[in-house]
């Protein structure tokens, strides 16, 4: 580019080369490889697929001797009774055991440090003179985060599905409702409550999001996000906090079990989503309000 | 090498007189949270084509000021114009033809070299993706980095992350390139390297705006200097016009020193100092020809081994500027 265009682009108050909608998607790739890239994600990926692996060799040694099912009831997970005599039960008990904390606990590791973290690590004000644009950016590291939530339930349900179809029978699906469904038909339900859970963790990676743009360190954006999710939690279980539990994030995540009633019980789900989109909304806005008026001192 | 260096530089900016400054700021003011006034009214006007040198202490505002160009802190008052536009209204605009190296460079240790580049390079909407490739690795290869390019950034020296951060500044074309302490954890040769790239790029028409507390580096490069000191703008212009404000010392030696500085006197000279057969004074107003002086020493039967009036540095301007050390923060 010569000179000459750079002064009239300048002059103009058009960016010097002429702009195309797909090149502004660069950055979002760039935000999913760099997250993906990072040691640190493929360990939390690495952890959350290895839960499925120690529930089904669990269930497995339990269930060895020819006895039909391991402890069940109140004790573990939902649907650790039916693994035995169905793999693809797995999927659900696997999903059960990391959505209250494994899960939500990977996804405030990646949101809290998403803008801290290149705060603390000085990148911040290199990729904002780039200039990457204060909301454009906010709105990638969203996006990525989100694809995080996606990705690592996916990493839990097919974990969950390998391991069980390699220790267990797999075949048609008995539903909640004491109906029985194909076996197809049963892994498209597993497909749909991956993507449920996956969603149900929106609201909690907008609040990671808005706590990630108040402080320059990965490390403390990180605890404190781990740390309201487990505050929240324990809140979410006092009865006499009963009032308040339909406002907490986590308090429908369960109900994506709903989703092996036959026929598909909607309820809790909305509940679920709604409370996530008024969640996103507010926390997604504060972040917004709080990264694009910010002093970048780091 | 340095002279001649310095020389082609000084000409630009005469080479294109009509452009407008390429920064400028106007009562430009930040106080922190706390009232702590960082930077303090300032005015600041960098010419187009120049290399300027942005000195002061440690603490002093430069790093304040700098932010406050690029539109990663707001102004309590006041405004910035960079190439002409409004900061950081028209960030999206300007910043694509602005290359910046802000208080150290910072790097992606799990990264490679090559692939840092690429991922600031993505941040910028307006580069095209289909040169990106070719941009990178010529930059890596402006800074000598592209024997390293495939290394992990995190297993990088110091000053090798500094090449970085200079590569990521040149990524494109730009018409102007903020450079804070450039050649800051660099080895003597490396130094000599940057300071070569500089005045490369500055002869291209590229428009320099180096802060650094090393004054030597900012005589050796910059055409233009100001020097701030507690927030406030001390003083700004042509390097040569700010050496030339500290007036130079006249020295003579001599086995006669009270006698030379008794003659001296006479002639109206100031700051008169002898030490062993050393007398040196301010240097003579422009109308007083050192000539005769030696002349009148001589009549007056003074022996003297060397005569002569010692240039001032920019450190002795800087000196009796801010009547305080350079290193002291402010």
């Amino acid at each position: 580019m010569s000179r000459a265009d750079l002064t009239t682009a300048v002059a103009d108050g058009v960016p010097g080369a002429p702009r195309r909608a797909l090149w502004t998607f660069g950055i979002l790739r760039s935000e999913l490889t760099t997250t993906l890239r990072r040691g640190r994600t493929l360990v939390l990926l690495g952890v959350l697929a290895a839960v499925p692996v120690l529930v089904g060799v669990a269930v497995r040694i339990e269930t060895g001797d020819g006895s039909s099912a391991g402890p069940d009831g109140p004790h573990g997970p939902a649907f650790l009774a039916q693994v035995a005599g169905n793999g693809l039960f797995l999927v659900f008990a696997a999903l059960s055991a990391t959505l209250p904390v494994f899960l939500p606990m990977a996804v405030g590791v990646v949101a809290g440090d998403s803008v801290a973290g290149e705060a603390g690590g000085g990148t911040l004000r290199y990729l904002l003179v780039a200039p990457a644009g204060r909301a454009r950016l906010l709105l990638a590291k969203y996006a990525a985060v989100l694809a995080f939530c996606l990705v690592a339930t996916l990493v839990v349900a097919v974990s969950a599905l390998a391991v069980g179809a390699l220790l267990f029978p797999v075949g048609e699906v008995t539903t909640i409702s004491g109906t029985r469904i194909g076996l197809g038909e049963g892994l498209l339900r597993a497909g749909l409550i991956a993507v449920a859970v996956a969603v149900s963790l929106t609201g909690f990676a907008a609040l990671g999001l808005f706590v990630s743009t108040l402080t320059n360190s990965g490390i403390a954006a990180m605890a404190a996000t781990v740390g309201v999710l487990i505050t929240v939690q324990i809140l979410d279980t006092m009865p006499q906090l009963d009032a308040i539990h339909p406002y907490l994030f986590p308090h429908y995540w369960l109900s994506f079990a709903d989703l092996l009633r036959d026929p598909l019980y909607w309820d809790g789900i909305v509940s679920d989503l709604g409370l996530q989109a008024v969640y996103v909304a507010v926390f997604g806005s504060a972040a917004w309000a709080r990264f694009t008026a910010k002093d970048i001192t780091a | 090498m340095r002279d001649t260096a310095a020389r082609a530089v000084a000409a630009e900016p005469a080479r294109r007189p009509e452009r407008g400054p390429v920064i400028e700021t106007r009562g430009l003011t930040k106080r922190y949270r706390g009232g702590q006034v960082a930077v303090d009214g300032l005015d600041l006007g960098v010419p187009d084509g120049s290399v300027f040198g942005f000195l002061g202490p440690n603490g002093s505002g430069k790093t304040t000021t700098i932010r406050m160009l690029l539109g990663l802190i707001d102004p309590t008052a006041g405004s910035v114009r960079v190439l002409g536009r409004p900061m950081p209204a028209a960030a999206r605009a300007v910043l694509p033809h602005v290359g910046a190296l802000i208080e150290g460079p910072a790097a992606y240790g799990f990264l490679s070299g090559r692939d840092n580049l690429l991922r600031y390079d993505r941040a910028d909407p307006s580069a095209d993706p289909r040169t990106r490739g070719a941009r990178v690795d010529d930059a890596l290869d402006r800074v000598g980095l592209a024997a390293a390019a495939g290394k992990k950034a995190r297993a990088y020296s110091l000053g090798m992350k500094q090449r970085l951060g200079l590569a990521a500044a040149l990524l494109r074309p730009r018409r102007l390139l903020v450079l804070d302490e450039p050649t800051n954890g660099l080895d003597p040769q490396g130094m000599r390297e940057i300071r070569a790239l500089v005045r490369e790029l500055a002869a291209e028409g590229t428009t320099v705006f180096l802060s650094s507390h090393l004054l030597d580096e900012i005589e050796q490069v910059c055409t233009h200097a100001a020097v701030m000191a507690r927030g406030r703008l001390l003083v700004q212009g042509p390097v040569a016009d700010l050496a030339a404000r500290a007036r130079g010392r006249l020295a003579v030696t001599t086995p006669d020193p009270e006698h030379a500085v008794r003659i001296l006197e006479e002639h109206g000279l100031t700051g008169l100092l002898a030490d062993g057969d050393r007398v040196s004074a301010d240097a003579p107003p422009g109308d007083v020809e050192p000539a005769d002086l030696s002349a009148a020493l001589v009549h007056g039967g003074v022996r003297v081994r060397s005569f002569g009036v010692e240039r001032a540095s920019l450190e002795d301007a800087f000196l009796a500027l801010t009547g305080e050390g350079f290193d002291v923060a402010g």
